[in-house]
């Protein structure tokens, strides 16, 4: 007997409600949109008349979560940027030569005289005078290793030496560079998204993608350099020691030395050491000034052991030189005239007041670890964005009446039900859609469409088959029923193929084609339970209360 | 009355001329491939590296100042188009430019694309620039790996479970039927040199899905005639579930293809390359779920005797161990 018992009936409309009511507030986006920014500032602990005036316009007993838009339809610009991650490891290596040289120093007598060989940036390579001493050297190496949590539970340490007759090689052990590198990108993130923030733009997305990619998505930004220039500056900040000054570029520095170019004058080169006095890690916190003279300035404040490093070195070099060194160019070289104590001071260079005001909020947000290259970056504008838009809209509702015309022409009463579920199924995408927070952009809006021309597929084949089963006269009960239960098969498998591509699409798809996979996806779920579940039991209740002796499809 | 696409009872012979629709087949691939092979494809900045500026300005197009302006700065190949769409103002004058990636460079230079801007701009200075893209030769390389795999994946994934649903031949046949929709879809956007990018491989995909639903969806009835006509001729089989597919097939085609022709017009020019794949894709998808993968079962034959085992099959996953 063609039935749906009573509480198969009430769940399945149930879903339906409940998928719709999630659907509602896109019908209502800039509304909604107004009150969850409302919302969000008012949960910082702010409020006033506006924000509670703008709050109240969306029920809150009501779902409020959005399908997000993408940039493609938003207008903003996105980066992919990938994290030199090398960089941190040559720089640690860096930073370990005076440990292992005091280290070997206090055994001069069993190692002799220690020295750095030139080397790659990926080890460090150090030479002892006394070849004899040379596994005493080793030991003492070793013992400055540090373990280091690898996933696989094996102890591990962070470096690894190697020794060959009078010098020691050491390099990073790969449990460390993992560690290191996830360490490094973890701390980029963060370091993007406070420099983002600090500009104030609205939900940014910074999103860590592969080994060493962050994707970062910032709305309504007019350009993608403006981006760029917030963080292509790594604001790696050191003071260190000035050992010269030279005009020839191509002059060798001396181990433990760098060359380093004036930012100020142009042809000018600081020989500088290469270990810093203090860096801009310790820096607590830095703003806008303006120097004696009015010209525009950074100040700054180290923190309290900085402050401590900062003082002796300023006590003990009075009369010297010290150079301000910023992403490899020394901003100013000031002589230290007397013993500085309190760890605060000025940075001052030929700044506009705009980029004295970036460098102190770059220093704020903290020095990026590596630095970043531009590996993709992609603008849209919104009016391109709105454009795509209001187009979707059209195309999908002129699609939409074609298609529930031709439904009811070719169906009649039955077309008419396959319409409701259809119009269901759209709001049950959207529903799904805002449930799930997914991003909706230009492909994904032409996978709903796809999805309307499809969602009816399902239908079809039941109606057809109904048809079949009409001719050889079992009465219209038996052949509506035995036109769904054979019509089932087919709509599984084939949705169940079309499903796999969408899935796969999903995951091997980035940005607008996952997006079109998504809306794919559910649109083929929603279509499935509506042509199998909505348009059914429309035709149960239809055909419970007329009790037609003869049906036409 | 209602509208029919086709007759009821229609008892067509798909297989009279069955060595016509292969041959027409076989060559339209042949000629897919020999233009892919010597014209190949006009890969969008996706998967050749490149930025790509959108201009919009209220002066009309002149595509050869623009091109004098910017082989001033010598980047190698640039192409210009100007784009027309229904939807456009009257004085809305739309253009892409494309740069090629600079030799040498890692990463996208933004000094290259503020001098094209800077150039275009001295033609006409309220010039504006609604999407400018740019990806770096590294990462388009990956792109058209991921592509490929994406592709040959789920390809696979199709056969393995068309394989696991009913018998291989039907697998084969499925699977020479989308290779054949992605084979032309391809040739026909090497032919007309439209762009190729990465929402194109969407559109495949989705070809391969629509392909695949519509071949589906005649060999579940090939499957179930199979047992219910033990005594016939495969190839009377395979005519009559095609036979009695055929409303559904052209009706879910008709529908699909109403929602997209729609989405063409009216849809914007951005995603009307993506558009039009897909509906070259529906259409040869159509085709090749009627003539392509029943022929081919027809010259693999199908092995009759697993209706016995399993009456109830048809309604439930009953042949998933076969």
């Amino acid at each position: 007997m063609l039935n749906i018992s009573f509480p198969k009936l009430l769940l399945i409309w149930i879903a339906v409600v409940v998928g719709l009511t999630f659907a509602m507030p896109n019908a209502f986006y800039g509304r909604v949109e107004t009150r969850n920014d409302a919302m969000a500032i008012i949960e910082t602990g702010q409020t006033n008349a506006r924000l509670a005036a703008d709050a109240a316009q969306w029920p809150g007993f009501l779902p409020s979560s959005l399908v997000n838009l993408g940039l493609d339809l938003r207008g903003g610009a996105q980066l992919l940027v990938e994290v030199q991650v090398e960089d941190v490891q040559a720089s640690f290596l860096e930073g370990f030569w005076p440990t292992i040289r005091d280290a070997l120093a206090a055994e001069r007598d069993a190692v002799g005289f220690v020295t750095r060989e030139d080397s790659q940036p990926t080890e460090l390579r150090v030479r002892i005078s006394q070849a004899d001493g040379a596994t005493r050297a080793f030991e003492i190496a070793r013992g400055l290793a540090t373990p280091v949590a690898s996933f696989t539970g094996a102890v591990a340490t962070n470096i690894e030496v190697r020794i060959d007759g009078p010098v020691l090689t050491i390099t990073l052990s790969e449990a460390e560079i993992a560690a290191m590198n996830e360490r490094t990108i973890m701390q980029t993130l963060e370091i993007i998204r406070r420099r983002i923030d600090e500009v104030g733009t609205r939900e940014p997305t910074i999103q860590r993608q592969g080994a060493q990619r962050i994707l970062v998505q910032v709305p309504g930004v007019g350009s993608a350099n403006e981006i760029i220039e917030l963080l292509g500056t790594t604001a790696q900040l050191t003071f260190n020691p000035v050992e010269g000054t030279t005009s020839n570029p191509d002059a060798s520095a001396g181990t433990g030395n760098v060359l380093v170019p004036s930012q100020e004058a142009p042809g000018l080169f600081y020989i500088l050491e290469r270990r810093p006095v203090v860096t801009g890690e310790d820096l607590e916190n830095a703003q806008l000034d303006f120097d004696q003279n009015g010209r525009p300035a950074v100040a700054f404040r180290f923190n309290t052991s900085a402050a401590r490093q900062f003082g002796d070195y300023t006590l003990e070099n009075i009369g010297s030189p010290f150079a301000i060194v910023l992403d490899n160019e020394v901003i100013s070289a000031p002589t230290i005239q007397a013993h500085i104590p309190g760890g605060s001071g000025i940075i001052t260079g030929n700044f506009s007041v705009e980029e004295a005001t970036n460098l102190a909020v770059l220093l704020r947000a903290g020095a990026l670890p590596a630095e970043l290259t531009f590996l993709e970056e992609r603008t849209i504008g919104p009016e391109l964005g709105a454009d795509s838009i209001a187009a979707g809209q059209v195309a999908s509702v002129v699609a939409g009446a074609a298609i529930l015309v031709y439904m009811i022409l070719s169906y009649g009463l039955f077309g008419l039900f396959a319409n409701i579920a259809l119009v269901i199924n759209v709001g049950l995408v959207f529903g799904l859609l805002s449930i799930v927070g997914a991003t909706l952009t230009l492909p994904g809006i032409a996978g709903i469409v796809l999805t309307i021309g499809m969602a009816v597929d399902a239908n079809v084949i039941v109606f057809e088959r109904i048809r079949e089963e009409l001719k050889t006269a079992k009465g219209p009960a038996r052949a509506i029923e035995l036109g769904y239960e054979k019509a089932l098969s087919s709509i599984i498998d084939a949705n169940i193929t079309t499903f796999i591509t969408a899935v796969i699409l999903f995951t091997m798809g980035s940005g607008p084609v996952s997006g079109f996979a998504v809306t794919l996806g559910f649109g083929i779920i929603t279509s499935l339970f509506t042509a199998i579940f909505v348009t059914r039991s429309l035709i149960v209740i239809w055909f419970a209360r007329t009790r037609p002796k003869t049906i036409e499809i | 009355m209602r509208l029919r696409l086709v007759r009821d009872n229609t008892s067509i012979d798909f297989f009279s001329r069955a060595r016509i629709w292969l041959g027409i087949s076989l060559v339209a691939m042949v000629l897919a491939l020999t233009s892919f092979l010597i014209q190949g494809l006009n890969f969008g900045i996706d998967f050749q590296g490149g930025t790509s500026i959108r201009t919009q300005s209220e002066v009309p197009v002149d595509i050869a100042a623009y091109r004098v302006a910017l082989e001033a700065l010598e980047l190698g190949d640039i192409s210009i188009a100007e784009i027309f769409d229904p939807s456009f103002d009257a004085n809305q004058n739309v253009a892409m430019v494309r740069i090629q990636a600079q030799e040498g460079d890692e990463r996208i230079a933004t000094e290259t694309i503020e001098a094209v801007q800077a150039a275009l701009r001295a033609i006409d200075p309220n010039m504006s620039f609604p999407s400018v893209e740019s990806v770096g030769p590294k990462v388009s390389g990956e792109l058209i790996q991921t592509a490929v795999i994406a592709v040959a994946l789920a390809v696979f994934a199709i056969l393995l479970y068309i394989w696991l649903r009913f018998e291989w031949q039907f697998a084969v046949g499925a699977v020479l039927a989308l290779s054949h929709d992605v084979i032309l879809t391809i040739g026909i956007f090497s032919e007309l040199q439209i762009k190729f990018d990465l929402a194109i491989i969407a559109a495949l995909l989705t070809i391969v899905g629509y392909s695949i639903n519509d071949t589906v969806i005649v060999f579940d009835r090939v499957r179930e005639n199979l047992r219910k006509y033990k005594k016939k001729d495969l190839k009377d089989v395979l005519n009559i579930s095609i036979n009695e597919t055929l409303s559904r097939t052209l009706m879910t085609s008709v529908t699909t293809l109403l929602a997209l022709i729609a989405l063409f017009v009216l849809g914007g020019d951005v995603i009307r390359g993506f558009v039009f794949a897909m509906i070259w894709g529906v259409v040869i998808g159509t085709y090749s779920s009627i003539f392509v993968a029943s022929t081919v079962l027809l010259v693999l034959g199908v092995k009759r005797d697993w209706s016995k085992k399993d009456p109830s099959a048809g309604t439930k996953y009953g042949h998933i161990d076969t």
